[in-house]
């Protein structure tokens, strides 16, 4: 499988907001039918990027292939086509507030597919029992805690079968269970359904405990890229910080600024 | 199942409360139900003055009204106005030697038509012209010749007096 | 100096911009319209939360509106001995002016602020986003309907204004105030227009909830995704409504009315 042609592939990538410059030639390959992730600190963009890949966003420069078709090129109804073979699980679940768990599951099916009530009332059940949710379906959205809504949405993700999933920071905020059943669910997906995923996030132990596949971004740049067990044993002093999760460092404490002893004696007005 | 019924219901009852508003307001309030369906025949009536009767001013035959204004035109051959007027079908027995004259509903109201039926036996047909007409009563005419006769009076009692 | 200049340049080329996504995100509503026509449970989820839900303000506001016409147009009417023509008045106003103009203005409070959170809300908490990537236009499925809704209820709730503003004149001026009841219908009748009168009021108020729903989905759709975004999107629906409402009612008045 993995001489395969890449799932998605990402070249030259340069993307800014207004004057910050968020990816400064980024180049990423994401293998079919693996388990990826993209990690690097807050503030780098990697929401950014998934939403690149998803075609929400237009880069200024480089390309993005997914299955071999650039998302910036395709028009709007060949886009569209493209993002229902894509999932994607936000941060908050993005549940749709005003339907019920169940619906909300349905509501892509019943978007996209003929299929009559009896069969999207089955897959629906299917797909929710795969996240553990079945006896959930009758719920409303604000009735669910935070993991649980991520598990509807994740449902929700997998329910059109797509061909890859993008998890963006799946791990956040969640107590250590839901963690755990996250952090399961996610390689159980992946394995049984032929997925491939892509995983954005910035917790260390758990995204390396399921991950195939590496990259650590910083400051707009992939700063180095491998197995789970290359990037922990890294030498570069960037990413020993990163991933021992130590305060100081490359990356210091404290926010670039004038010395304090000047600042308290100096006596500048503000 | 059973909020969206509620829901399609509720619904259903506000469309039905706004059309039927807009029902309420175009035949309570508005003049729909006093303006004559269209159909009709017209006559005329040429006025020395007929004051500031407008298009659309009603026709009334002993208080009841028979039709509406229809136009209102000049003529420069006369120095006359042409009144054109629309009298609904079912009062087509208007002898042809009705008297038109022109009205005031109270004091300050508007200007009507009032048309006062002569005895012929002959009724008027679409397109007919009433002869005998009389022309609006304009205040500052009948202002001006109260004064005047007021000075005229009080010319003979000081005659008088003398 | 230049440093003036160039802040009134910027101002001025962001509220093009803004203008300019306003328009595109319009063409996109009426394109929308024509996915609509299949799925018309959609439209009734938001003619009842547009449209029902207005119900009691709009009926209420009428009411008083109404006796307040009544009230006064008789203590002006009574001054010149005309209190016959006292149904006129309040008929002539309503249907005219205050029913259009304060119906959308109570619509921009009551349903605009609500259509503006609402959609901002689904922006900051990333379901439009979710949408999309579910490959749903969220303008044809979440904004679109609601648009259509607030162009059909407007006029509807408009002509309840106004029908329960003439009820209530009456009760101040035929019940307590001693005017004649058929004077006051008939009165009513003979001077108010269908065309010139009530269709006008009509055409003014599927303008103003054309604008109104447009400016509310528009902001919603464009805050800022924070809770404090949401909020100013909120507060510039309705200030924007209202200024849109007013400055359009006089042209649309100019026009219709000024001969």
């Amino acid at each position: 499988m993995s001489t395969e042609e890449p799932l998605v592939k990402i070249r030259g990538l340069r993307f800014s907001r207004s004057d910050r410059v968020i990816f400064d030639g980024v180049d990423i390959d994401i293998p079919r039918g693996k388990v990826t992730a993209i990690m690097g600190p807050s503030g780098t963009g990697k929401t950014t990027l998934l939403k690149l890949i998803g075609g929400q966003l237009v880069p200024d420069a480089g390309t993005i292939e997914v299955d071999g078709r650039n998302v910036h090129r395709l028009g709007n109804r060949d886009l569209y086509a493209l993002r229902k073979r894509m999932g994607m699980l936000f941060q908050s679940g993005a549940l749709l507030t005003d339907l019920s768990v169940f619906d909300n599951v349905a509501y892509p099916l019943r978007e996209h597919t003929n299929l009559p009530k009896s069969m999207i009332r089955k897959l629906v059940l299917i797909k929710l029992e795969s996240v553990g949710l079945r006896g959930a379906a009758g719920l409303m959205p604000s009735e669910l805690s935070g993991g649980m809504a991520r598990r509807v949405a994740l449902a929700r993700a997998i329910a059109l079968d797509p061909m890859m999933i993008m998890y963006d920071e799946p791990f956040t905020g969640q107590d250590p269970i839901s963690m755990g059943v996250l952090v399961k669910l996610i390689r159980e997906l992946n394995d049984s359904s032929r997925l491939t995923s892509l995983l954005v996030s910035h917790d260390v132990h758990e995204t390396a405990s399921i991950c195939d596949l590496i990259y650590v971004i910083s400051e707009g740049r992939v700063v180095e890229s491998g197995s789970p067990e290359e990037i922990t044993g890294s030498k570069t002093a960037w990413v020993q910080q990163f991933m021992g999760g130590r305060p100081d460092g490359p990356v210091p404490f404290h926010y670039p600024g004038a010395e304090l002893a000047d600042e308290l004696m100096g006596g500048h007005p503000c | 199942m059973f909020r969206m019924k509620t829901i399609e219901i509720m619904v259903g009852a506000f469309m039905a409360m706004g059309i039927l508003a807009l029902f309420f307001l175009a035949l309570q309030v508005s003049n729909l139900s006093t303006t004559s369906n269209g159909e009709g025949y017209v006559i005329s009536a040429r006025f020395d003055n007929i004051g500031s009767l407008k298009v659309k001013a009603a026709v009334s035959m002993s208080g009841v009204r028979i039709g509406r204004v229809s136009e209102i035109s000049f003529d420069d051959g006369s120095y006359e106005a042409v009144v054109r007027m629309t009298i609904d079908k079912k009062f087509s027995k208007i002898p042809d030697d009705t008297f038109a004259k022109i009205y005031t509903a109270g004091l300050l109201g508007e200007q009507y038509i009032g048309l006062e039926a002569g005895g012929s036996d002959t009724y008027m047909a679409d397109g007919g012209a009433i002869g005998m007409t009389q022309s609006a009563l304009v205040l500052e005419e009948i202002i001006g010749q109260v004064l005047f006769s007021k000075a005229s009076e009080g010319a003979k009692n000081a005659e008088g007096a003398k | 100096m230049l440093d003036q200049l160039a802040e009134l340049g910027r101002i001025v080329l962001r509220a093009v911009a803004g203008l300019g996504r306003a328009h595109l995100l319009m063409l996109g509503l009426l394109r929308g319209l024509r996915d609509l026509f299949p799925r018309p449970l959609l439209l009734v989820h938001q003619l009842y939360s547009v449209g029902v839900l207005s119900i009691l303000i709009i009926t209420v506001s009428g009411l008083f509106v109404g006796m307040v016409l009544g009230l006064q147009g008789h203590y002006v009417l009574s001054k010149f001995g005309a209190t016959q023509t006292l149904g006129v008045m309040v008929a002539a106003s309503l249907v005219r002016e205050l029913g259009p103009v304060v119906t959308a203005l109570l619509f921009a409070g009551r349903a605009g602020s609500a259509l503006t959170a609402e959609i901002g809300l689904m922006k900051a908490t990333e379901q439009l986003s979710g949408l999309e990537m579910m490959a749903v236009d969220p303008v044809k499925r979440v904004l679109t309907p609601r648009f259509l809704a607030g162009f059909i209820a407007m006029p509807l709730l408009a002509s309840m204004f106004s029908a329960i503003g003439v009820v209530g004149g009456y009760f101040v001026g035929v019940g307590l105030l001693g005017v004649d009841s058929g004077a006051y219908w008939s009165q009513m009748q003979a001077n108010i227009d269908l065309h010139e009168d009530v269709y006008n009021g009509v055409i003014k108020s599927l303008v103003f909830g054309f604008v109104c729903t447009w400016i509310a989905l528009f902001q919603g759709y464009d805050c800022m995704p924070t809770s404090e975004g949401v909020s100013r999107a909120t507060t510039r629906t309705v200030v924007h409504s209202a200024l849109a409402v007013l400055g359009l009612d006089f042209i649309l008045t100019a026009l219709m009315f000024g001969k």
